[in-house]
């Protein structure tokens, strides 16, 4: 039996413990909010991007002259992850999961006889995948000095991985991400980037023939990296909406626990400080008596 | 008489508004969009988009960098990569 000083500094200890778990909950509540009027945001963009490029891609077949974006190396033997992860902890499982799924996926293709390797953005995950993959990690984009990411750094992953493909270090590129459901789901995503893969195109033929300036395949091949970044930056929004309301879920289990925890703690002491009392009593009685 | 004008970055939404004409700085040219435009697509260069409410007024106007302008049956999208102002 723990002594009545030994509970009472737990439950203090457990009490201050709820005390950051609810600050955190309450921050990750109010940023969420903030996430997704951004997701919301960027939202008409990507879609006008890709019905544009639907429809232009409709009317460009590949060949082998296409922009190497969009038709491949004309390989399909090193793949490339990359793996979106968060900055910070307290998020539950957020960051696992993400990293589950790619290293899931990196399984896949070995089996299948690729070669497999990292591009990581974020802090977390990185001890995970480099546990498992001493040697597959290619580069990693640091996010740790901007408080949230936005277009900017989108901007500049693009410009690494298009760099970084161009130089002929990788033929495929998947994304990983967490899509954003809810505050109680978020969704494990992976997406394939690199080349691109053409949207659907919209069968909105208006019968008016569109003008192209300068010619469609122009037009296309600088489209291809703007639509890449944009699909980068959607994903680093949805993480970040992801990362938030997984923090808020996991931190309001933990206040949950925290309470009920600090209830257990507290019957116990009181039990063992009426225990002691009635020792004391006792005590006291049968030294009145024996006088 | 009026010209449906929607300017998007990845950001936001900047403007969506009727308009008498828009001067778009395109990457072959210079062109200027009225209402009944014909359907087009042209990248734009790094410039000023001129936006001109009134048919005498003043032009606003807007730069952009990294752009792209598609004239379709509802009006004139400018998706642009950065917008100042």
């Amino acid at each position: 039996m723990a002594s009545l000083k030994e509970l009472k500094g737990r439950i203090n200890s457990v009490k201050s413990t709820q005390k950051i778990t609810k600050a955190k909950q309450m921050v990750a509540a109010a940023k969420l909010r903030r996430a997704q009027a951004n997701a919301e945001a960027a939202r008409p963009y990507a879609a006008r991007l890709a019905e544009v490029m639907g429809s232009i891609a409709s009317k460009v077949v590949v060949s082998e002259n296409s922009p190497k974006l969009l038709a491949g190396t004309g390989k399909d033997q090193v793949h490339l992850l990359v793996v979106a992860n968060s900055d910070k902890g307290l998020c539950g499982a957020f960051n696992s999961n993400i990293v589950k799924a790619a290293i899931l996926a990196a399984k896949d293709l070995q089996a299948q006889g690729k070669t497999v390797l990292f591009y990581l953005v974020g802090r977390k995950g990185r001890a995970v995948i480099r546990r498992n993959y001493p040697n597959a990690i290619l580069a990693s984009f640091d996010t740790t000095d901007v408080r949230e990411p936005g277009f900017a750094e989108a901007e500049k992953i693009a410009a690494e991985l298009v760099s970084l493909y161009e130089a002929g270090k990788f033929d495929v590129a998947h994304l990983f991400y967490a899509k954003f459901k809810s505050a109680l789901a978020q969704d494990p995503t992976q997406l394939q980037i690199i080349p691109v893969p053409a949207p659907k195109a919209v069968a909105a033929d208006t019968g008016a023939v569109v003008e192209y300036e300068p010619e469609e395949e122009a037009i296309l091949a600088e489209l291809l990296p703007r639509y890449l970044r944009t699909q980068l930056f959607g994903a680093l929004l949805e993480n970040q909406a992801s990362e938030q309301g997984a923090s808020m879920t996991a931190m309001d289990n933990a206040t949950r626990n925290a309470g009920e925890l600090i209830n257990k703690l507290t019957i116990q002491y009181n039990r063992s400080r009426q225990a002691a009392i009635t020792t004391e009593l006792i005590e006291i009685i049968a030294g009145a008596e024996a006088l | 008489m009026a010209l449906h004008f929607e300017l998007v970055t990845p950001a936001r939404l900047v403007r969506s508004e009727d308009v008498h004409m828009v001067v778009v700085p395109g990457a072959e040219g210079e062109f200027g969009v009225l209402e009944g435009h014909a359907p087009f697509m042209s990248t734009v260069r790094d410039g000023a988009i001129k936006v001109y409410r009134t048919e005498n007024g003043q032009p606003e106007e807007i730069q952009v960098q990294g752009g792209f302008a598609e004239v379709g049956a509802n009006g004139l999208t400018v998706l642009a990569e950065h917008v100042e102002g």
